[in-house]
């Protein structure tokens, strides 16, 4: 790996310890949130937001930028804290996260900050909104992608897969879905809750271009990155093996219980110590 | 304007139309275009034209991100798949976020009558017109389709459309200016109002010509948008009538009628009836054989109307 390479890997992994810290502080200070879920997908956001995506936080709007959308909104900290850090807003404005009017509410809200573009919350609706962004760029022969975070139990919901026909039907090669593969959803292990497996076959049968990486290593994350859209004229599906509350040693041995949790001050400091060792340990 | 040989007709020659003039319409079915007559939108505007197949959830979803895109999507299925499989996306995607998509519920109410109930769409007002931000249209011809359509491409936001699917005779003609909210009064009257929308219009005039010939003067009101409702004419009608017929091809449940009764018991609290389906699963049959069950046909309304005047 050249140097430049590898001092980009160590600066992204930095940019992504600060996110997860980001996203237990601010379920501290508030009381709530979808911490487990969030901290599944840092590492991903932070190549996305930090390197592989053309976007401008002083542009938020900037026409021909690369389009994002939460289709697993529930784990907003981590977008919000990506947002944040990447200087689409400022910390007082993070910290209104399920505030009173917030612009940050539990789910994105379109319009509620600057980078937030599309409304999710409901599983399933957001791969289903990008399929029609995907086309609707690919129309106007737009240069810019569009990439969507989709999580293993959303997977569940028909939606997503009546998403995935048309998108290979309309062979969008602008659409790169990131599947946030962490293996659990609310009722217990995926596999005991509803079987996905064999989940790359499903995505490659259903016409689109997989690759696997485990979501955590960054070196592999910015390499399937890199590659993607991996295919012209077909859409591409990144399957991020994943842990829910990865980082917290607490919350990825008890992801049920973590679903929607937020650590009391007491337990901050251990989350806090388990992430400064996870990260690195890398 | 050309080929308003029917209601969808209407709603087909209106989108080529629309099409011709600006380039950010766009249509989806979900293979439902026949139904929909956009088969000769999909021939002009091939490249705007967009096959989802039998998904309406993704269908509403793709419109939502073609609007994000600077589009203006007109989707449109049969009305029971189109407000119900859907109205999740629709009410949560669409509405919540006022993004600027059109839907249209072809072939609503009694269209496909010996199919069952399956096919048989008396919901999707009640439906729609609980979702925020949604605005409701039943259009009661084919130039007011046609129009109404015109009128949905202009307004800035989402709007729901109720289409039936049998011939109606004609009520207006190129004249008429049809108004998102303006409700409009078809026939003068002082005894007592019957407010119609869709093809319970034509039924309404029909029923307005038998009782006029038993000396009773009928108001017509035609409310084509139930939502937002044309309070003010609803409102003069209830002063100066003092009795209320609603009468719908929808279930009574959340309608029309209720969105009239809703307004006027906290405004203006007159006797009302409100006709339509009751709470059971209609049978199979002919079109004519549910209307008279229901009591939505001429005689039905005339007959509901004379009980009306005479209940206390």
């Amino acid at each position: 790996m050249s140097e430049s390479r590898d001092k980009l890997i160590k600066k992204l992994k930095a940019q992504a310890y600060q996110i997860q810290q980001d996203i237990v502080k601010l379920a501290v200070d508030i009381g709530e949130g979808h911490c487990a879920s969030a901290l599944s997908i840092a590492d991903i956001l932070t190549a996305l937001y930090f390197h592989r995506m053309n976007v401008d936080p002083k542009n938020p709007n900037m026409e021909n930028r690369d389009r994002f959308v939460l289709s697993k909104g529930h784990a907003c900290q981590a977008l919000y804290a990506a947002l944040y850090r990447a200087g689409f807003f400022d910390r007082e404005k993070l910290y209104t996260f399920l505030g009173p009017n917030t612009g940050l509410p539990g789910h994105p809200l379109r319009g509620g900050a600057p980078g937030v573009e599309v409304s999710t919350g409901s599983l399933g609706h957001g791969i289903s909104v990008c399929v029609g962004m995907a086309l609707g760029a690919k129309m106007d022969k737009k240069k810019y992608n569009v990439f969507a975070i989709v999580g293993d139990g959303e997977s569940n919901e028909g939606i997503v897969w009546e998403a995935a026909l048309a998108a290979a039907h309309y062979k969008l090669g602008n659409l790169i879905v990131i599947l946030d593969r962490n293996r659990h959803q609310c009722d217990g292990p995926s596999e005991n809750v509803m079987n996905l497996d064999p989940v790359k076959e499903k995505w490659e049968s259903f016409g689109w271009e997989v690759k696997t990486c485990d979501g955590h290593n960054m070196a592999e994350l910015l390499e399937v990155l890199d590659q993607a859209p991996f295919c012209c004229d077909k859409p591409s599906l990144v399957l991020a093996e994943t842990v829910k509350g990865h980082g917290v040693d607490f919350m990825s041995d008890n992801a049920i219980a973590w679903h929607y949790r937020a650590p009391s001050k007491e337990e901050l400091e251990k989350a806090l110590d388990s992430l400064a060792a996870a990260y690195d340990c890398q | 304007m050309e080929n308003l040989a029917g209601i969808r007709d209407s709603y087909g020659a209106a989108i080529v139309e629309l099409a011709e003039e600006n380039e950010r319409i766009v249509t989806l079915a979900s293979d439902s275009k026949f139904s929909s007559k956009l088969d000769v939108f999909e021939k002009k505007f091939p490249d705007r034209f967009f096959e989802v197949g039998i998904c309406e959830q993704n269908m509403v979803g793709m419109a939502a991100g073609l609007s994000l895109t600077g589009k203006i999507p007109f989707v449109s299925a049969i009305a029971c798949f189109m407000s119900m499989r859907a109205f999740e996306i629709v009410r949560t995607t669409v509405g919540y976020p006022k993004l600027n998509v059109k839907i249209v519920g072809m072939s609503a109410g009694f269209a496909y009558p010996q199919l069952g109930a399956t096919h048989t769409c008396l919901e999707d007002v009640s439906i729609m017109r609980a979702a925020s931000n949604i605005t409701v249209i039943s259009p009661a011809d084919n130039m007011e389709t046609y129009l109404a359509t015109k009128a949905m491409a202009a307004y800035e936001g989402p709007v729901y459309m109720r289409l039936g699917r049998h011939p109606v005779p004609d009520i207006y003609d190129d004249s008429y200016e049809f108004v998102i909210g303006k409700a409009t009064l078809l026939r003068a009257g002082t005894d007592v109002t019957i407010i119609a929308a869709g093809p319970a219009v034509t039924f309404a005039l029909e029923a307005h010509d038998l009782l006029k010939k038993e000396g009773i003067g009928a108001r017509v009101i035609n409310l084509s948008t139930i939502k937002p409702l044309d309070e003010e004419l609803i409102a003069a009608a209830a002063a100066e009538t003092q009795r209320i017929l609603t009468v719908e091809v929808h279930n009574i449940a959340g309608g029309m009628g209720s969105a009239v009764a809703e307004f006027l018991v906290q405004n203006n609290p007159v006797k009302m009836k409100m006709l339509g389906i009751p709470n059971e699963t209609p049978p199979a049959g002919p079109r004519e054989m549910l209307l008279e069950r229901y009591g939505l046909n001429a005689s039905g309304i005339a007959k509901a109307t004379r009980r009306l005047l005479e209940s206390k």
